[in-house]
Order: C-alpha cells, then sequence, then structure tokens
C-alpha cells in the first residue's frame, strides 16, 4: 500500500485553476521528485498532501498512523521569538533532547543545540530544517526546494544527504526541486508538472519524453547525460546523444 | 487583608500581569500588535451595551471585542494590507463605542474610568473576575502552548504536525477578548496593549527561550504593577498610566542593556 497519495485532485485559488486532476502516489521507500516550471503547482501539490490546502476536487490519502516530515520552501523566524535550535526540533512535542540531538546528526548538523535559529547560516538553516523534518522518524519526507539559497557543492552535498538517509531509514522522499540535473540523477521516479501531470517515470523516460522537452528545452537532457558519466549504473543511452553538448540552460 | 484596596489593585494588576505575558508574547512573535488594539478599543463598545443593556461589562466587553477579533481575522487577505484595515477598525470601533456612550442618558458613566482603568477602585467581585479571566487565558495558553508555537513559526509545518493554524489563531482570538475584558478595570481600553506589548517586548533582550521570554514578560508585568501602584500612591499619578509608564522604562533599560546581553 502506498504511504501517501493523491487521487484526482484539484486545487482552485478563487477563479484561477493552479491543479487539475492530479494523481499520485508515494511507495515505501522511493525517491520521488516534481519537476515542473513556476507557476505549475508544485508547491500547492505538496501543500495539499500535507493538509494545508484543501482541493476543490478529489482525495489525499494518508497510510493511517502516517509520520511525515516536512521540509518547507522557506521559514521566516520572526527576530522578537527567542528559538534555540534544540527547542524548534522538539516542536510540537514527543522528542526527547536525545532524540533532538540524533537528527542533527543525521542531518549532518551536530552541536547546534544551544544556538539561536536566528544566527544560523543558510546552508546550517536548511540542514536543521531537515533535521527538524527527520526527528520524528517520519516514513515519508517531503521537501519543497530545500535547497533554496544554497551554492551548488552545498545543495549537491544536500541532495548526497537525502540519499543516504533513504538508505539508513527506508524513508520515502518526495521533493520539489529546480536544479534538475542533481535531482534527476538521484531520483526513482519523476513526475513533471504544469498544472497537470504531464509525464513520470524513470528520469531517463521523462527527460526523453516530448512534454518535458518541451517545457525545460534539451539543455537539462544535456546535462543529466553530463552526469550520468559518473554514474554509469542507469543506462539507457540511445535517445540523448544529439545534445550531449548544450549545457548551457543546464543549472534551471 | 482584601479590606485595603490597595492590596486588591495589586492583585488585580498582578493577575493582568500574569494573563498578559504569555498572551502578549505571542502578540509581538506574531506582529499582532495592531490587532490586540483593535480588539481593546472595541471593548468600549461592549462597555456602552452592556450598560443599556444592564448586562455585566464583563460579559459586554468579551463579547464585543470577540467579535471584533474575529471580525479582523476575516476579513485580512481580502485586498488591504493588515495595518490600514486593523487602523480603520480599531479607531471606528473606538469612535463608535464613546458615540454610544453619549446615548446613554440616565446612567451616569465615569467614562475615563473605562479608557484608562480605574484600579484603585477593584472589588472583590471584580478581583474574582480578573483572577478567574487570568487564569483561563493563562491556563488556555499553557495548554496549547506548543501546537501555538508551531503555528506561530509557520503554518504549514503546524499542518504537517497534525495541527490547524486557523483553530489555534481562534485560541489566540478568545485570549484576547478575554484579556481585554478583564483589564478594562486595570489600565482601560486605550493601554490594554501597552501591558500585552511592553513586557514582552522588554523581556526579549533577557530571553534565549520562548518560554523564558513569557515567564519573564509575566515578572516584569508584575513588577510593574507593584512599582506602578507605589507610585501613583506616592507621587499622586494616575494608576492604570503609572504601570505603563514603569514597564516602558524596564523596556527602555533592557533595550539599552541588549547590545551587551547579545554579546553574552
Amino acid at each position: 500500500m502506498s504511504l501517501i497519495s493523491a487521487e484526482g485532485v484539484s486545487i482552485r485559488y478563487g477563479a484561477k485553476t493552479v491543479l487539475s486532476n492530479v494523481s499520485l502516489a508515494i511507495a515505501p521507500g522511493e525517491i520521488v521528485t516534481i519537476v515542473g516550471p513556476n507557476g505549475s503547482g508544485k508547491t500547492s501539490l505538496l501543500r495539499a498532501l500535507i493538509g494545508a490546502t484543501a482541493p476543490s476536487k478529489g482525495r489525499v490519502r494518508h497510510q493511517p498512523g502516517l509520520r511525515v516530515g516536512y521540509v518547507p520552501q522557506s521559514l521566516h523566524i520572526d527576530p522578537t521569538l527567542p528559538m534555540p535550535v534544540g527547542r524548534f526540533l522538539r516542536l510540537p512535542g514527543g522528542i526527547s533532547r536525545a532524540e533532538a540531538r540524533a537528527a542533527l546528526e543525521r542531518a549532518g548538523v551536530q552541536g547546534l543545540e544551544d544556538q539561536q535559529m536566528s544566527a544560523l547560516s543558510g546552508g546550517q538553516f536548511q540542514r536543521v530544517l531537515l533535521a527538524r523534518a527527520l526527528a520524528n522518524r517520519p516514513q515519508v519526507l517531503l521537501l519543497d526546494e530545500a535547497t533554496r539559497g544554497l551554492d551548488q557543492p552545498g545543495s549537491a552535498a544536500f541532495y548526497r544527504r537525502i540519499e543516504e538517509l533513504r538508505r539508513e531509514t527506508g524513508c520515502a522522499v518526495l521533493m520539489i526541486s529546480h536544479e534538475l540535473h542533481v535531482v534527476m540523477a538521484a531520483s526513482d521516479r519523476v513526475i513533471c508538472l504544469n498544472g497537470h501531470v504531464c509525464c513520470e517515470g524513470t528520469p531517463d523516460v521523462v527527460s526523453s519524453a516530448p512534454e518535458y522537452r518541451a517545457l525545460f528545452g534539451t539543455g537539462t537532457g544535456g546535462a543529466l547525460a553530463l552526469y550520468r558519466h559518473e554514474h554509469t549504473h542507469r543506462h539507457d543511452h540511445d535517445h540523448d546523444h544529439d545534445h550531449a553538448h548544450d549545457h548551457s540552460e543546464a543549472a534551471e | 487583608m482584601l479590606d485595603d484596596f490597595m492590596v486588591r489593585a495589586t492583585l488585580a494588576g498582578i493577575g493582568v500581569a500574569l494573563a498578559a505575558a504569555p498572551l502578549g508574547s505571542f502578540v509581538v512573535w506574531r506582529r499582532m500588535a495592531y490587532f490586540g488594539d483593535a480588539t481593546a478599543h472595541a471593548a468600549i463598545l461592549g462597555v456602552a451595551l452592556a450598560l443599556s443593556l444592564q448586562i455585566s461589562i464583563f460579559a459586554g466587553a468579551t463579547a464585543v471585542a470577540l467579535l471584533m477579533a474575529v471580525t479582523v481575522t476575516r476579513l485580512s487577505g481580502r485586498g488591504y494590507a493588515m495595518d490600514t484595515l486593523l487602523g480603520v477598525l480599531a479607531h471606528s470601533a473606538l469612535a463608535f463605542g464613546l458615540v454610544a456612550v453619549s446615548f446613554l442618558s440616565g446612567i451616569r458613566i465615569d467614562l475615563m474610568a473605562y479608557l484608562f482603568g480605574d484600579i484603585l477602585s477593584v472589588s472583590k467581585a471584580d478581583l474574582a473576575v480578573i483572577w478567574g479571566g487570568a487564569s483561563l487565558v493563562a491556563g488556555l495558553i499553557a495548554w496549547r502552548w506548543s501546537a501555538l508555537l508551531t503555528t506561530t513559526l509557520n503554518d504549514d509545518l503546524a499542518h504537517a504536525s497534525g495541527i490547524d493554524p486557523k483553530r489555534e489563531q481562534m485560541v489566540l482570538t478568545l485570549a484576547l477578548a478575554v484579556t481585554v475584558a478583564v483589564a478594562i478595570k486595570v489600565v482601560g481600553v486605550l493601554l490594554i496593549a501597552a501591558m500585552l506589548i511592553v513586557p514582552a517586548a522588554a523581556a526579549r533582550p533577557l530571553s534565549r527561550t520562548p518560554e523564558a521570554m513569557a515567564l519573564i514578560a509575566a515578572l516584569i508585568g508584575s513588577v510593574s504593577a507593584v512599582a506602578g501602584l507605589s507610585g501613583a500612591y506616592m507621587l499622586d499619578t494616575p494608576a492604570g498610566p503609572s504601570i505603563v509608564c514603569v514597564a516602558a522604562i524596564v523596556f527602555a533599560l533592557t533595550s539599552l542593556l541588549s547590545p551587551a546581553l547579545a554579546r553574552r
């Protein structure tokens, strides 16, 4: 049974339909990435999955008792609110100090408990958000552009950490990302969204799909090919020889 | 002991300070200062209604304050900036309240007592209402503390943890209405927002955790109540404003100290 699923979900804000008839299901242990241009409804979909937005049509199902770890796109903490990292991790409760310490370690930022959230660097802050999401030992981790504001080595390290965590804890991961080249190589499955599901499948299938090409051009496909030189275990070469030389649009 | 008006006044001031401290911390964290103002100003309309309907002032003030708070919550995000909306509602409510009071013929009403409080005339019954309301507010906030904090950080984080941010907002709204109603007697509708915000703001530089900030705010509020009252007694100044003056002086001191504290 899937951990979390959307069945025919449509979301409307006023007269504007941002998502129509989206269905997806996340199985235990898999890493699924949602890609799509700005305004394609990625964040709305994620918010619907955590119950923050009610779908106007369709429904979201959670496995009973599902533990969700959520890393928001951004988090502004008002400077008037004193908030040490350790306290932040233990909100809203049910997490011991030892578990909070372990979560920081798993996220790769051990020993920050007594720091104020406001004193953290951008990279530390994102990892503390990840640590909080990990603290209740989630079965599924939802990340909304969790590497926002990190430089390229920083975000690459962040995604490597996610992959390791999946191996260590077996939690499923559903993430939104703009960094197609990094993310697609690390994903089991990619869902390309543009108000609806354009195409989905393994990174190879999606990156060669005409719908995906129409949205992102062929540049990203080139970057994917580039990345694949390092990860040769997923060979399926015959469709993207023609654009391996075109890296110019790779980053976005 | 309760027969001494100064003792009753001191207890009333401390009661309000204890409820206002944790609530005021949330008002500061969530940038609801104007929201507190609007709710408090609306209470004068509640007082006028209560007097004309001959119901308890506490009930009238709570009801109208709650109505105002709910109205503001509903109207927010409908095209006006929040500060504009609250500016309109706060001052309109005060104006309508003052006009409504003027219609009350036959009842002698000391408007100043409701605008600036009349803490020296607190009766034993008032004291029971104040401490009852204050306990209700403090209990409500203590019970919802973690959920309220999570919601204050981010609505989506709250949702992901199974917390409904709208419900938590309602808890704060209710607490605010009750606090306003019990504080009218002590500091009056014009200075209630000060009792909420000033002690919490003064506590900020001294605090490293949210819990510490609420507790230190309660301490500062209580000290302000006691010192303000004795100052008013000795210098023959108005009691409610004197309490707020002491809190403001503490705020000035901790603000001046805050660069030094930040280096700790």
